[in-house]
């Protein structure tokens, strides 16, 4: 195995860099802060490569067994409770490493081009670094309280990047909007693990797994025991738990930011919005997953259903969108849901596992075409400067490079042999046709929405109107496709979006650690096959060209399209609940209570003490013969009183 | 010593007393309170004398006082003068309502 | 190692400003006399760790008692543990912090950094006094100098601001000595002899029935200090009208007085009585966090913004106290020490956009980042930090006390856990409410785009907290090393009264 240090030194490399270039890096190292940030990101990847190299081709025996590289502790709470500090290696951290480097190294290239110029280059470097560093600590948890802080700590990256034009209105509010979603669902979370802490007096992941799986446990026994509103205290740890999960992974209802995080820079929505952070809440049903299959199938159940829906919903936006980010965006959102179903409809060991297994898959895949959609919607919007389909079409011809490697991320995406997504998607139908079928059709149904959105989307950038643009890719503010290092992400992508699917990965990545054949008959693929082609063809047939095809349709469907369009009203409910509740029937009151009843008791009692002493200040006349007359009345009252009691 | 019994005198400096005290509480001017405080401290002297007189006549203490007070007295009134003159000096006036300014 | 230093280096700093009469050479001597007391305070640290490591187990290290009025039985007695070396050294960092803020300031310099030096005597005295009175003697000291700074030199409605939080406080240490004056004279052991020696008193069992009656008046005269609900109306107007660092001294030393006050002398000393109220503790201190949070959300003016969220965190305080068990109560110390020093450095910051742009309303700032990079990073970190952000000492200190708090499981004070860990919502929405609105966002007024950023003495008071905040935010278990074994060594005498 790897000498712990060159573990470690994959998180901490971009740490450093972070605060290299937080610190110093506006004043001194601005011009050098790409390079910089690309290069110690590159020895992080090499080392990450490396470290799943030996993991996994080194590594001899049947189980893959979780490996504790390094540990500390951070923060004792007491006896057997304390926050840890450590590095983990098992099948599912492994891969996330790969994948979050890879994918920050590609996007760390491509921004050398993207952002070259910008005004604050070092710190976009910074917080990249940042967000890298935050990312892999996450995923390399040791303890299920190290996950909930790098967890915070992605979700603060993420808001500075979104916020990075923050001179920007809309972007200021998108950074807001995604930073405090997500940390309401993340106090689920902190509530759920405190749940989880309490019955099992561990923070320890494989402690804590193994208390509440095992079925003499009497941790497991008193989880279950009590209850609250009719659930076990188990149950309701896990649904907050997913809750948090739910929150970073964008799954309905808590997917409103997403959309809105495309106010950040191209490069970032790709990362972090598409690759690796939004995937943080898969990953934590993954680790938590013995738990949820095999003591609580009930919180398992609603991780299938919300993630079926969030599926169905999502692309069901997607359709209507004309901010190209924003149709990425919701597609994110569908395939999150996928995994997430596709954990949900999993079981624990053996051939019940397939489900795990194809989530992680498509969590693997996904970041690949995903990241190169991004990126390639990023060129574009970089020689466009606009966000909106109206303002494309034609490209394929100025852009050759992005034109094909968009096509491969589209075909990967809605499933087409033999690229990447099809070979993902088909593991999670198949997991889906075993344990529900009512699943496997609203998954069904979904991949064939998002052949079609996915084609919408690119017969309007690179086709429709034909070569309108011409124009500007000679005036003076194109930057043409781009520079090389904007080139040489896409290729490389590419080349994962049509071969990450060849990977043999059950014989990586399985729910108990075994290796798992993952099936894969013909039969099965041809429905998905069909229903992806039959999208395709529906997007050519409406949008390859311009006409009016797609008005009358949009005509046609009347309130249906309004209401997708309009994302179904769920940001009108949520600020509704926030402006109308939260700010003016508690925030509101609260301080006028406090200025006024609060604070008046304070100034009452201040101005009744006034008034008594203004009752008592008018006996101090300030003339002689006044008090003189007290002075004799005291005088006699004391005589009287002295003749009474002598006697 | 069988003509003027104890009672009589007491009597007079009762009376003394509070016409000195009914004119220290109703004269404005401050000279007029000034004797009225005087004719207070002569009814206090009588009452030395006369009870020294009349129930201790071997000792002297009623004397002693009394001489004292005149001398307190003495004092006193040159300092009540002093403290009138230099109202009179600050207010043109030596009304006892117009002495307020220490009220605020 | 002598502890009389701590008090006498603030004490004689303050008699040398009044030789001078230049701002330059009083900031100077100010400058150097918080520079030493920063340095003393970490080589009483060293000190304090070779003790331990001597193997010194005595509660309190470097003890010693002079007789004041032996006929009272009042002595000058000192003595630190853990939680006092803790806040000795977040004084020492927010002094120095203090100081560097005023370097300019120009009314009446000699007598600004005379009261300064005076509050941070007394603060240093309380932390370090081991006898009740005295103890009561260094809280008065703190009082007065803030009175003074708040109706001199503070802006707004100052007279009323200075009033309102010299007249609370002031009814406060009323009800601090009352309560002192209760466990004086029910202190009687078998001789009859009474005593204020905090160490004695808390072997000797003071009967039930006075705890109950003197419980209440010295957990509530030290609550208002550390704006316990509803006593904390004067935190808002008396930080909105402070100077700068009048501000971070009240509310990075001043606010800690009555939280280390509610634990070394209410619960301490009367732990049957703390145990028998605690459910009313945590109810007010459940409403204070919640509440204030809401009404937070609600201001405009950035002092008021955070002069509230000051009244939500120090709510921690008070609920760790009232849950009464190790890990919370080690939570209320780390949240008072990470509070002292991110409530500091969140003044430092407002009072430098003050200073620069003069107002403080959100309405009329936006897009600072772009003029003051410096001083906005500043501002967004303390927000960061106050809204409980890993790698800082918020989180470090929220987390442990809502881990101690869960260990309840009556429904009462699970709610009450449950509302507070809520607060962590709401304290998100105002801090990203106002730094989107001043911080970020489009510059709204021309003026301020010729405004510099922060000056060498600035910078450096920004980087002295940010010091101590990332410290403990990164490496918490120095910290929790730090103040457990003086934790510990309370609550065998909590614990124990809670078993019988």
């Amino acid at each position: 195995m790897n000498l712990p240090m060159n573990l470690l030194l994959i998180p901490l490399l971009p740490f450093a860099t972070f605060l290299l270039l937080g610190i110093f890096g506006r004043k001194y190292l601005s011009p050098v802060a790409g390079i910089i940030g690309t290069t110690s990101l590159l020895v992080s990847a090499i080392l990450s490569l490396q470290a799943a190299y030996s993991y996994f081709i080194q590594h001899t025996g049947e189980v893959y067994t979780s490996i504790v590289a390094w540990k500390m502790t951070w923060l004792p709470f007491s006896q057997d409770v304390s926050i840890d500090i450590g590095f983990m290696l098992d099948p599912i951290s492994v891969m996330m490493l790969v994948v979050v480097t890879v994918v920050s190294l590609m996007v760390h290239l491509y921004s050398l081009g993207y952002m070259k110029g910008e005004d604050r280059f070092a710190t976009y470097y910074a917080f990249l670094s940042l967000f890298t560093f935050s990312m892999l600590g996450l995923v390399v948890s040791v303890n299920i309280f190290q996950i909930y802080m790098f967890w915070e700590l992605v979700g603060v990256s993420s808001f500075l990047l979104i916020g990075f034009y923050f001179d920007k209105p809309s972007a200021v509010a998108a950074s807001k909007k995604a930073f405090i979603v997500t940390r309401f669902a993340d106090l689920g979370f902190l509530i759920g693990i405190l749940i989880l802490s309490y019955h099992a007096h561990t923070l320890d992941f494989p402690t804590l797994i193994q208390r509440l799986t095992a079925s003499d446990s009497t941790y497991l026994t008193s989880a279950i025991g009590s209850s609250f509103l009719g659930f076990s205290a188990l149950t309701w740890g896990l649904v907050l738990v997913f809750m948090g999960g739910a929150g970073k992974s964008a799954i309905f209802p808590l997917h409103i930011w997403l959309p809105d995080a495309m106010e950040g820079p191209t490069p970032v929505s790709a990362l972090i919005h598409a690759a690796t952070m939004v995937v943080a809440g898969v990953f934590l049903v993954a680790r938590l997953f013995p738990i949820y299959a095999i003591s609580c199938p009930g919180a398992l159940e609603l991780v299938m259903w919300t993630g079926a829906i969030s599926a169905m919903f999502a692309a069901i936006i997607a359709c209507t969108q004309t901010d190209i980010k924003r149709v990425l965006a919701y597609s994110t959102m569908s395939q999150i849901g996928y995994m997430m179903f596709a954990l949900g409809v999993a079981g624990y060991g053996g051939e019940n596992g397939l489900g795990f297994t194809a989530s992680m898959f498509h969590l693997f895949t996904h970041a690949f075409f995903k990241a190169l959609l991004f990126l390639g919607a990023g060129a574009v919007i970089h020689m466009i400067h606009s966000n909106e389909m109206k303002d494309m079409g034609g490209l394929r011809k100025s852009m050759p490079i992005t034109h094909i490697t968009f096509l491969i991320a589209c075909l990967a995406i809605a499933g087409i042999p033999p690229f990447a997504g099809f070979f993902s998607k088909e593991e999670i139908l198949s997991a889906a046709w075993n344990a529900n079928k009512a699943i496997y059709y609203i998954a069904l149904i979904t991949a064939g929405i998002t052949a079609f959105y996915m084609f919408r989307l690119y017969y309007n950038i690179f086709w429709s109107k034909e070569a309108k643009h011409d124009s500007h890719i000679h005036d003076e503010h194109s930057h043409g496709e781009g520079t090389l290092t904007m080139k040489i992400p896409l290729l490389i992508l590419s080349i994962g979006a049509i071969g990450a699917g060849f990977i043999p990965f059950g014989n990586f990545v399985s729910s108990d650690g075994h290796h798992l054949h993952l099936p894969f008959e013909i039969a099965n693929a041809i429905m998905p096959i069909g229903v992806a082609i039959a999208g395709i063809l529906m997007a050519t047939a409406l949008y390859k060209k311009e006409n009016d095809k797609s008005d009358k349709i949009v005509a046609a469907l009347g309130g249906i399209y309004k209401g997708a369009y309009h994302k179904f009203y769920i940001d009108e409910i949520y600020l509704f609940v926030t402006k109308k509740i939260l700010f003016n029937l508690i925030g509101r009151p609260a301080a006028w209570i406090d200025k006024n009843i609060v604070d008046g008791a304070m100034n009452g009692i201040a101005s009744l003490v006034m008034w008594k002493a203004n009752l008592i200040k008018s006996i101090q006349s300030g003339k002689v013969q006044d008090y003189a007359l007290y002075f004799y009345i005291g005088v006699f009252g004391l005589a009287i009183l002295a003749i009474y009691l002598v006697k | 010593m069988s003509g003027v019994p104890l009672t009589h005198i007491i009597i007079v400096s009762s009376l003394l007393f509070f016409i000195g005290a009914y004119g220290f509480l109703t004269r404005r001017n401050l000279i007029a309170m000034l004797m009225s405080v005087e004719l207070m401290l002569n009814s206090v002297n009588i009452n030395f004398i006369a009870f020294n007189k009349y129930l201790f006549p071997d000792n002297l203490d009623g004397l002693v006082y009394t001489i004292f007070i005149i001398a307190i007295a003495a004092a006193e009134a040159a300092v009540a003068i002093a403290i009138i003159i230099n109202l009179f000096r600050n207010t043109r006036s030596i009304d006892a309502e117009d002495a307020d300014q220490l009220k605020n | 190692m002598n502890l009389h230093i701590l008090v006498l280096i603030p004490v004689l700093t303050a008699l040398a400003t009044l030789f001078f009469k230049e701002l330059k050479q009083v900031r100077m001597i100010a400058f150097l006399g918080s520079a030493l007391q920063l340095l003393l305070s970490f080589a009483l640290l060293a000190a304090f760790y070779a003790e331990r490591a001597a193997g010194n187990l005595a509660p309190m290290l470097f003890y010693s008692s002079f007789q004041w009025f032996p006929s009272l039985g009042i002595a000058y007695t000192t003595g630190i543990d853990g939680i006092a070396m803790a806040m000795i050294l977040l004084s020492a960092f927010v002094v120095l912090a203090g100081v560097l803020v005023s370097w300019k300031m120009e009314k009446l310099s000699r007598e600004f950094f005379f009261l300064l030096m005076l509050l941070s005597a007394g603060a240093y005295g309380f932390f370090i006094s081991l006898d009740l009175f005295v103890m009561f003697f260094f809280l008065e000291i703190a009082v007065i100098p803030k009175f003074l700074l708040i109706g001199v030199w503070g802006s707004g409605r100052k007279e009323y601001s200075a009033m309102k939080l010299a007249l609370m406080l002031m009814g406060g240490s009323a009800l601090v000595f009352l309560g002192l004056m209760g466990i004086y004279f029910n202190s009687a052991d078998i001789h009859g002899q009474h005593t204020f020696n905090i160490l004695e008193l808390s072997v000797r069992h003071l009967p039930l029935s006075a705890q109950m009656l003197f419980f209440p008046f010295a957990f509530i005269g030290f609550g208002i200090f550390g704006a316990l609900f509803p006593f904390h109306t004067w935190v808002p107007d008396g930080h909105s009208s402070a100077p700068t660092a009048a501000s971070m001294f009240l509310a990075g030393i001043s606010m800690k007085l009555g939280g280390y006050g509610c634990l070394r002398v209410a619960t301490y000393l009367m732990p049957e009585a703390a145990h028998a109220y605690s459910p009313y503790i945590i109810l007010l201190a459940a409403i204070a966090i919640i509440y204030g949070a809401f009404a937070t959300m609600m201001q405009t003016d950035l002092k008021y913004i955070n002069a509230y969220s000051s009244v939500s965190h120090c709510g921690f305080v008070l609920l760790g106290i009232g849950m009464m068990n190790e890990t919370a109560i080690t939570g209320a110390v780390m949240q008072m020490i990470s509070h002292g020093l991110m409530t500091a450095l969140f003044f430092a910051a407002i009072g430098m956009i003050y200073e620069r742009t003069h107002t403080r309303m959100l309405a009329q700032l936006g897009g600072l980042l772009k003029v003051m990079p410096f001083i906005s990073s500043i501002f967004v970190i303390a927000g960061l930090c106050s809204l409980g952000l890993p790698g800082f000492s918020g989180f470090v200190a929220e987390m442990t006390v809502f881990m101690g708090s869960w260990q309840h499981v009556e429904t009462g004070y699970r709610i009450a856990t449950i509302l507070s860990c809520a607060s962590i919502v709401v304290t998100a929405v105002y801090i990203l409410r106002a730094a989107g609105k001043s911080i970020m966002g489009p510059i709204v007024d021309d003026h301020h785009l010729h405004l510099s950023d922060a000056t060498w003495n600035e910078k450096l008071a920004a980087i002295v907290l940010l010091i101590g905040i990332v410290t403990i935010g990164i490496a918490p278990f120095w910290l929790s090393d730090l103040i457990g074994p003086g934790v510990h060594g309370l609550m065998a005498n909590i614990g124990r009264t809670i078993l019988s």
